[in-house]
């Protein structure tokens, strides 16, 4: 059974039809690249997933069970993570304030209770260990590098025992060694069978980690195909239509 | 396990001189500590024991204003209303003490006052969105303006049959000689640094100062804590307002005018960022005290009471501009 199913999903914003009729569906412990143009669809599709917009038409199913969220928290609870594209990490605070953020864990009885420091850096340092990351759950996010601070944000989508974790854009704005530390990291929770939804603009960081890629062009999906059986000249003839459907 | 062992290592030799020496309210402290030794060297007067107490009551009102202040200003606002809440919510003690009630419905009138206003400041900054700056400066105008209502713009110094309960309050000193206030201060400052660091109230404010928007899309409820923190800043006008009402023995429509001045000047000097995300309870506290001791010491060694703004405004310049040399350097 697949794990997340979108059923002919469209998104109308008045007259602009940003998603037409999109049929998706997500194998757990699997890389899917999501491609296209600017404007073609990849953020909406990216936001109905992570519950910060509601379909207009069409259903989306998550193990079998109907999947509707009203707001974009909503989707932490049925195990969807977004890792966003400003990775919404707070400078002033330490990685493991970071990765617990919203989430934090406490101690004490009835309302009195006290921010559990011990817990949070022991669970995200066990996190950075599993991430495979020399992140130090006490370091100020301000101090680290662009890798280090992935690493913060994705360590995130750990604490809720994730299923689907959505990342936008992760490789766009670092330095070669950092991408390769990213593609790392996501390999790390494929690994742990969770699956991947992976928007970029970038052709070899896709084909490197990807097991599959869908293309969208104009709101509508023009290829969904295994990596191996695609190529980046192809891929890229589908983004800006030298290639009708693939 | 292997993580922590291999942090403690990375870390630097002296741990605790580090993070020391990294804390603006550390260099504040080291500037109180080092006038107050040259005061008791260079004066007669300043190492008496009636002047230290004088000292320490004198900055407890700014004191407890500015560790709320300090929290306002960790989630990146400003509240500019705090010394007129705080002539508001004595006149309002003073008003309902005099009509013949006690001094419980007096300092729950007065309180409560203060959490209405901080509701109204917060739910207009948080829900509306608009700019504190904006919502606190016309809450300056007004609260002012009602204590003129409330009290007729006359001086009230008879508190009815609680009167002499307002002014030990106040002015007495039940533990040790030290100044009632300053109890109240020490008190709040370790409530304020326990909220701070040990709660997720805490934690929410400093994250929505580090970063609104990512706040916003873990969950943190931030229109809720931003509400909160303006309740609490307004609240501690509210309990100066009290405690300087039974220190002063009278209350005058004038009174804590300007003080949100010297209030957010001793959050900056104490290390609070108005920039959001960085501030202490205890660097409030000695702000304040800095303030104080140089206001304290002008008089002393005999300059004229005309330069203290000349000074106060230099060390605020001071320690924001220390505070960004050292970030240069370790930037570097």
């Amino acid at each position: 059974m697949a794990l997340l199913e979108l059923i002919n999903v469209s998104k109308h914003f008045g007259a602009i039809h940003a998603l037409t009729d999109v049929s998706l569906s997500l194998e757990p412990g699997q890389v899917m690249g999501l491609m296209g143009d600017n404007g073609a669809g990849k953020s909406t599709l990216v936001k109905i997933i992570a519950g910060n917009f509601r379909p207009t038409h069409g259903t989306m199913q998550m193990e079998g069970q109907e999947l509707s969220m009203h707001r974009p928290i909503e989707a932490r609870r049925h195990g969807i993570e977004i890792v966003h594209q400003d990775l919404a990490l707070c400078d002033n605070l330490s990685a493991a304030a970071n990765v617990f953020l919203g989430r934090e864990l406490r101690k004490g009885v009835g309302p009195f209770k006290i921010l559990d420091y011990a817990a949070m850096y022991r669970r995200a340092g066990q996190i950075f260990a599993e991430l495979r990351s020399e992140t130090r759950p006490r370091d100020l996010v301000r101090q680290m590098s662009g890798g280090q601070r992935q690493a913060v944000a994705i360590a995130r989508t750990r604490i809720g025992d994730a299923k689907i974790v959505l990342m936008d854009e992760p490789t766009a704005a670092i330095s070669v060694r950092q991408v390769a530390e990213v593609l790392n990291l996501i390999r790390q929770l494929r690994d742990r069978g969770i699956a991947i939804v992976f928007i970029s603009h970038r052709m070899p960081d896709v084909f490197s980690i990807a097991d599959r890629v869908v293309v969208l062009r104009r709101g509508r999906k023009v290829a969904d195909k295994d990596v191996a059986a695609s190529s980046p000249e192809e891929v890229t003839g589908l983004i800006t239509g030298a290639i009708e459907y693939a | 396990m292997e993580i922590q062992f291999d942090d403690n290592i990375k870390r630097a030799r002296f741990p605790l001189l580090t993070w020391l020496t990294s804390r603006q309210a550390f260099w504040v402290s080291v500037a109180v500590i080092l006038a107050c030794i040259f005061l008791s060297f260079a004066t007669n007067s300043f190492a008496t024991s009636n002047n230290i107490f004088n000292v320490a009551r004198n900055f407890t009102f700014v004191a407890i204003i500015a560790l709320g202040m300090t929290i306002v200003i960790i989630t990146g606002g400003i509240d500019l209303s705090v010394g007129s809440v705080l002539c508001l919510c004595s006149m309002i003690l003073a008003v309902v003490m005099h009509a013949g009630y006690s001094i419980e419905i007096g300092i729950a009138a007065s309180l409560g006052t203060a959490l209405l206003i901080g509701l109204v400041n917060g739910v207009l900054i948080a829900y509306l969105g608009i700019p504190p700056f904006v919502v606190t400066l016309g809450m300056l105008s007004i609260a002012r303006s009602l204590a003129m209502v409330a009290s007729n713009n006359t001086v009230v110094f008879q508190f009815g049959p609680d009167h002499d309960k307002l002014l030990f309050l106040g002015g007495g000193a039940w533990l040790l000689g030290i100044a009632n206030p300053v109890i109240y201060m020490l008190a709040l400052t370790l409530l304020t640094g326990f909220l701070l660091h040990y709660t997720r109230f805490g934690r929410y404010v400093f994250a929505i100062g580090g970063n609104e928007h990512a706040a916003i899309v873990t969950g943190v409820p931030v229109r809720r804590t931003k509400v909160a923190v303006y309740m609490i800043s307004a609240l501690s006008a509210g309990i100066a307002g009290v405690i300087e009402t039974g220190w002063l023995g009278a209350v005058t429509t004038n009174l804590g005018s300007g003080m949100e001045l010297q209030v957010i000047a001793a959050a900056v000097i104490g290390g609070a960022n108005l920039a959001g995300g960085i501030g202490t309870a205890f660097g409030a506290l000695i702000g304040s005290a800095l303030i104080e001791v140089i206001r304290n010491s002008l008089g002393l060694l005999g300059i004229s009471a005309f330069w203290q703004g000349t000074f106060i405004g230099s060390f605020i310049i001071i320690a924001v501009t220390f505070d960004r040399l050292r970030n240069f350097r370790s930037s570097e």
